[in-house]
């Protein structure tokens, strides 16, 4: 989903690029105000008995962040939910969403850490309406909906020149059954800081959660970030990864996604400084019916910036997966170098893989490349095994195993690296039996 | 000593409904090296691509067994748990799978002890001067040439196969390294009993491992076997006596039929 908002770095709205979303009006208009007017139920395109103002207010918290919540349901209120007719949600599995089925609920994320330094992690009770900031100007039904639901923001900063020794690990319980949550994490890293991050989305039942998590790299600063998506099966998740870096900062940041029914992961690397680099990779394995669905957008606003995405994913059984990606290289943004790979093993007839690479440079001094590939494993890399003495069925797991292997090696938190090994090599007993 | 028989009657297969080979015979024993020479085109990689099963190739008529057993039979694992091994003209790539991973999967899917692998690779490339930084690397990935074909023997030292093809094992590799592979594999024909079928352009391989029996393949058909002598021959004659106009010990760059964008060791389907 879009979040649009203004651009800081030249002050215009960077929406228009943006994947082609949708953009929406500010929204807040004071008729549709408040759950008891009349004209509140003709705006609705569905009505969502469970989503009313006062259900959402309900939730616990500190008043400033009630009413910040509550501005961000009325709002949610007024606007309708998006639909596959929307270029931006056409491959997705949104239209299937039915949030009357679902209650909203207050999720509280669990944090560990080793030693800080001098960074700092605060929480509702430590934090207020400025340190936690303004609700975006424009969004969608769903972006108002995760701010209406985050009664837990979790907010880490990490002062100037502050080195984090121990990465912060955020967990967050996918959405029970029959609930609507919201995961929030603001992660402000100042100029020369260096931080690791893992989030951990596991568990849950049948309710769909939806997180956001924003990043900002201050100038010349380190950040590593991975976003470990282990939902249970009949989990949902509609979430954004927002990445601004500042001038000469590097963000690396890696998903993986194995679990859920239907995930979506957008990924927004916004290259705002000169010298700033992001790479961004990620692994995902769908088996049974679900449906893994990522978007990226990889910004190049200054001069002399590095961009590097390789996304790599398989599809079993009848499951789905969509890669959209796209590389904006703006006017001012000289001396680019981006590149974005997907690539895709097709496991079974049934999977489905879509692959949608896409470019828009409007700056001629670039190096940019684009690849995407949609196959079922290679059958000279299978022969080559077999003729070892490795059965087909083995064969087949070392090479999907080899394949994730390059994206969770550029991991920048290895201590994951054994879960998540645990959970391809989990997935490929079960789907190459 | 072991004895192990590696029997091929009759052996005609294609590719694309195209036959290539045309009827090969061909018995191969423990302890013995049997060298296959013969112009491009003859069939020679086919022989060694069919042997092991690889897809895409059509068997025709005629049988090849090992010890009795049918191996066409075989899926290619099971060739390789017989006691068959390739070494690639072309070794695959297989990024991210470490050679001491596919290697401990190939001895626990035959019921071997995978204990020591790594003392066992470490072994074996110390026998054939191959450098330990290597091991670490995904399969063949950014290997050059001549480093996959050490790769290869590197392989065959550990897995021990009873016959093994060797399908050009010297292109790529300098002078150095094919004495260190010819070695390597002449002594496990004494150590291990290992039979051998090479399939090579050139002599230079002969120096170091000594072939009992050389074949002329050309046509689809093994035209005349002999001693070592006969590959000193057609060093001289080229293979003309066998109606193909080429020099036996031609090189890529020598070649005139081509073109520069031709492969001529290609395989057929590449």
């Amino acid at each position: 989903m879009a979040v649009p908002r203004p651009d800081p770095a030249n002050g215009r709205d960077r929406g228009s690029a943006d994947l082609g979303d949708a953009r929406r009006p500010p929204i807040g208009c004071e008729q549709h105000r408040g759950p008891d007017r009349p004209s509140f139920r003709e705006v609705r395109e569905v009505p969502l008995s469970a989503f009313s103002v006062d259900a959402i207010a309900r939730l616990a918290g500190p008043q400033w962040l009630v009413d910040r919540r509550s501005d961000a349901a009325e709002r949610f209120a007024s606007s309708s939910l998006p639909s596959t007719e929307e270029d931006v949600w056409r491959y997705s599995r949104i239209s299937e969403l039915d949030l009357d089925r679902l209650a909203p609920t207050a999720a509280t994320a669990t944090v560990e850490h080793g030693d800080l330094g001098r960074a700092t992690i605060r929480r509702a009770d430590g934090l207020d309406a400025e340190a936690l900031g303004e609700l975006p100007e424009v969004g969608d039904a769903l972006v108002w909906l995760h701010h209406a639901l985050a009664v837990d923001p979790v907010v880490v900063d990490v002062p100037v020149g502050v080195t984090v020794p121990d990465p912060i690990v955020v967990r967050h319980q996918g959405a029970g059954a029959g609930q609507a949550t919201a995961a929030r994490l603001l992660v402000r890293a100042g100029a020369d800081s260096e931080v690791r991050i893992v989030e951990v989305f596991e568990g849950g039942g049948d309710g769909i959660l939806l997180p956001a998590t924003e990043i900002t790299v201050g100038p010349a600063a380190r950040v590593g970030y991975v976003g470990a998506q282990l939902l249970d099966p009949a989990s949902w998740s509609v979430g954004t990864l927002e990445l601004s870096v500042a001038e000469q900062a590097t963000v690396t940041a890696g998903l993986a996604g194995f679990g859920g029914d239907y995930t979506r992961t957008r990924t927004d690397c916004r290259l705002l400084g000169r010298g700033a680099t992001g790479d961004l990779v990620a692994a995902y394995f769908g088996d049974g019916d679900q449906m893994l669905d990522y978007r990226t957008f990889q910004d190049h606003v200054a001069p002399d910036t590095t961009s590097n995405l390789l996304f790599k994913g398989a599809v079993s059984d009848r499951s789905r997966s969509v890669y959209t990606g796209l590389i904006r290289v703006g006017k001012e943004a000289r001396g680019t170098n981006a590149f974005q790979t997907n690539r895709n093993i097709k496991l079974s007839d049934d999977a489905w893989a879509e692959s949608i690479p896409n470019l828009m440079i409007e700056n001629n001094d670039v190096h940019c490349s684009h690849a995407s590939a949609v196959g079922p494993i290679d059958e000279e890399q299978r022969f080559y095994l077999e003729s070892r003495g490795i059965p087909t069925v083995v064969a087949e797991r070392l090479i999907v195993a080899g394949f994730f292997a390059e994206v969770l090696e550029q991991l920048p938190v290895a201590d994951l690296r054994a879960s998540l090994d645990a959970a391809v090599s989990s997935k490929l007993r079960a789907v190459l039996a | 000593m072991p004895d192990h028989v590696l029997e091929i009657r009759g052996l005609r297969a294609g590719v694309g409904g195209k036959e290539i080979l045309k009827g090969i015979d061909l018995t191969v024993a423990s302890g013995e090296v049997h060298v296959i020479m013969g112009p491009n085109g003859s069939g020679k990689s086919t022989l060694s691509h069919v042997i092991m099963g690889r897809p895409g190739y059509e068997v025709l008529g005629g049988s090849v067994t090992l010890d009795g057993a049918d191996v066409l039979a075989m899926a290619p694992y099971e060739r390789a748990h017989a006691g068959l091994f390739l070494a690639m003209q072309y070794p695959t790539e297989v990024p991210g799978v470490p050679l001491v991973d596919m290697l401990e999967a190939a001895f626990a899917a035959a019921d071997r002890d995978v204990a020591g692998m790594r003392e066992r690779i470490s072994v074996e490339a110390g026998r054939i001067g191959f450098d330990d930084r290597f091991l670490s690397r995904p399969l063949n990935v950014d290997l050059s040439g001549g480093e996959k074909k050490r790769n290869e023997t590197l392989q065959l030292g550990v897995l021990q196969p009873a016959i093994a093809i060797l399908d050009e094992i010297d292109s790529g590799l300098d002078v150095d390294a094919l004495r260190a592979c010819a070695r390597r594999i002449e002594a496990a024909t004494e150590e291990t009993g290992l039979g051998v079928l090479a399939i090579t352009h050139y002599n230079r391989l002969l120096h170091e491992l000594r072939a009992d029996h050389v074949h002329v393949l050309a046509r689809g058909a093994i035209q005349r076997s002999g001693g070592p002598d006969l590959a000193l021959e057609l060093e001289t004659t080229g293979y003309a006596a066998f109606g193909v106009d080429e020099p036996a010990r031609a090189d890529a760059a020598g070649r005139a039929d081509g073109g520069p964008l031709a492969d001529p060791f290609a395989d057929p389907l590449a």
